[in-house]
């Protein structure tokens, strides 16, 4: 195969590209293939979520029934399923975050070594989140406490977790 | 087409702190609006509503958006759009592919919000010098704003929704354009350079046909988004870009030290080139005014600044240069007006001292 920039080298590096739905694919030669990438100073991580992907689904399900069960989950809300999404490598949707809930968090840890997001949180929904992390470090503390035998200390961790727990329950009835 | 005045971005004034060093400090965040599909999904009518919810959110905050023109891709010529990718304001996407892509541009370039992209939403704050918090802050002041238009995508365990999981989380992509010759001419770069992609962090340059880095230009950028909270990410990178400079300075002065004369030559020769060379290609252009910024970081040669530097690495890229012509130009006769360009900034910074 020909490179499709320059028309003369033979093209090694295939880039897939979806782009408004549609798949689109790219040949390029090595020299084209960097001029491509590296012009612009793209801010985009260098791995590959292929390869990352590829190798997730490889490993924890090689050729299973739970591996093709999995490939066909599909997002209620904006119909990927997350066969097309090991593919592509980007989410549909927001909702698409619940519907993947079991294999995106193993693949989030992977490329960010953390699943969990501790930074900023959007006005709007800062009380109940701020509350709810309070709330989730103290049960790790009672933990803490009670495995190093620190039962005073875990008594009155316990008393400050159902208070809040029951804070919690009242805001929702409300 | 007409010859026009290029309007330039913050950045160039090369103001910031550690400008002998940090070109420029740059940070993104990426934002999505809950219920609709991301762009590469959604529907002609829904990247539509997007364009005009966002559209709206600043409309409807005018003293925080005054400053700022709003720019439908649709409606931009191809060139036009080229510059903005040039100058970084918008991605190659955004420009070439983006379904009803648009954006949100501040007066003084500092600040471009590019919507329709990859995400609904992608926040940039581009500024001189070593200022990454400052960009943070300024990034964030705009998310806020947008915020209290707009029903953002947000999980609790999983922050910011995205597009592409490597951005989940803060959304955040933070960077540093470094100016690195002493260390890629001393041949010490490469193993700096792997030791930050040990820590999570990416390193770019503009590579020419071998491996050499063109113009002595690296960019460093934060990989992960997610885990971290954003003043980390930023404070991270921070730490690790001031030990770069720290050892740049050092190779530069082990330089002074032992070829002075050497590096003075090579920066005068490179500033004759530049004003009497009569056909460049951007990467000699590159080559060159790297020369040339050395010798003016070290003091051993005057008749430029900073800013006139950032001016002439910004003017040699090809939409700059077919704007500033005011017609088409192949390769070839870029060669040509790349010079030509060159000279007349060097003109005009004459006769401004
Ligand atoms: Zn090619
Ligand atoms: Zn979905």
């Amino acid at each position: 195969m020909i490179c499709q920039e320059c028309g003369q080298e033979t093209a090694t590096v295939h880039i897939t590209k979806i782009v408004n739905g549609r798949k689109s694919e790219l040949h390029l030669c090595r020299r084209c293939a960097q001029a491509h990438d590296e012009l612009d100073f793209s801010f985009e991580p260098q791995f590959s979520l292929h390869n990352l992907l590829g190798s997730l689904l490889g490993e924890s399900m090689r050729g299973s029934r739970e591996a093709l069960r999995r490939s066909k989950v599909q997002c209620p809300s904006c119909a990927l399923t997350f066969a097309q999404f090991s593919q592509i490598g980007r989410l549909g949707c927001s909702g698409c975050f619940q519907a993947f809930d079991e294999q995106l968090t193993p693949l989030l840890r992977r490329i960010h070594g953390s699943s969990r997001h501790t930074g900023k949180v959007p006005r709007r929904s800062q009380g109940a989140i701020r509350f709810a992390r309070e709330l989730e470090k103290l049960r790790e503390d009672l933990k803490l406490a009670v495995q190093k035998e620190e039962f005073e200390k875990a008594a009155e961790l316990r008393d400050r977790i159902k208070a809040m727990e029951k804070e919690m329950k009242e805001g929702e009835q409300r | 087409m007409k010859e026009k005045q290029l309007v330039f971005s913050k950045w160039i004034e090369g103001n910031g702190p550690e400008a002998e060093t940090v070109i420029s400090s740059r940070v993104r965040i990426a934002r999505n609006i809950r219920e609709i599909p991301f762009p590469y999904l959604a529907s002609d009518a829904q990247t539509r509503r997007v364009q005009e919810k966002v559209a709206k959110a600043a409309a409807s905050q005018k003293d925080a958006f005054r400053q700022f023109s709003f720019k439908p891709m649709e409606n931009l010529g191809a060139l036009e759009k080229e510059l903005l990718v040039e100058k970084h304001l918008i991605s190659p996407y955004l420009a070439r592919e983006s379904q009803h892509g648009a954006l949100l541009l501040r007066r003084d370039e500092a600040v471009s919000i590019m919507i329709n992209e990859e995400d609904h939403l992608r926040i940039q704050v581009i500024l001189p010098g070593l200022q990454l918090e400052e960009a943070l802050q300024e990034a964030e002041r705009y998310d806020d704003l947008m915020e209290a238009e707009l029903d953002y995508a947000f999980d609790e365990s999983y922050g910011y929704l995205t597009c592409c999981p490597t951005n989940v989380g803060t959304g955040l992509r933070a960077s540093v354009m470094l100016h690195l010759p002493a260390l890629i001419m001393t041949g010490q770069a490469n193993r700096l350079f792997g030791a930050l992609s040990q820590v999570g962090l990416a390193v770019r340059g503009l590579y020419g046909e071998g491996t050499e880095i063109i113009g002595n230009l690296v960019q460093i950028s934060n990989q992960i988004t997610l885990g971290q909270s954003e003043e980390e990410i930023v404070r991270n990178l921070l730490g690790v870009t001031r030990q770069v400079i720290e050892q740049e300075q050092a190779a530069r002065q082990a330089l002074l030290n032992e070829n002075r004369a050497r590096i003075a030559d090579r920066a005068w020769r490179s500033l004759g080139q530049l004003k009497y060379a009569q056909l460049m290609s951007s990467q000699e252009a590159m080559q060159l005014l790297s020369d040339v910024r050395l010798g003016y970081d070290l003091g051993l040669l005057k008749g430029v600044d900073r800013k006139l530097l950032n001016k002439m690495l910004v003017v040699i890229s090809p939409a700059c240069l077919q704007i500033l012509a005011g017609k088409e130009l192949g390769p070839e006769e870029r060669d040509m007006e790349r010079p030509e360009r060159l000279k007349k900034l060097m003109e005009q910074y004459k006769e401004s001292v």
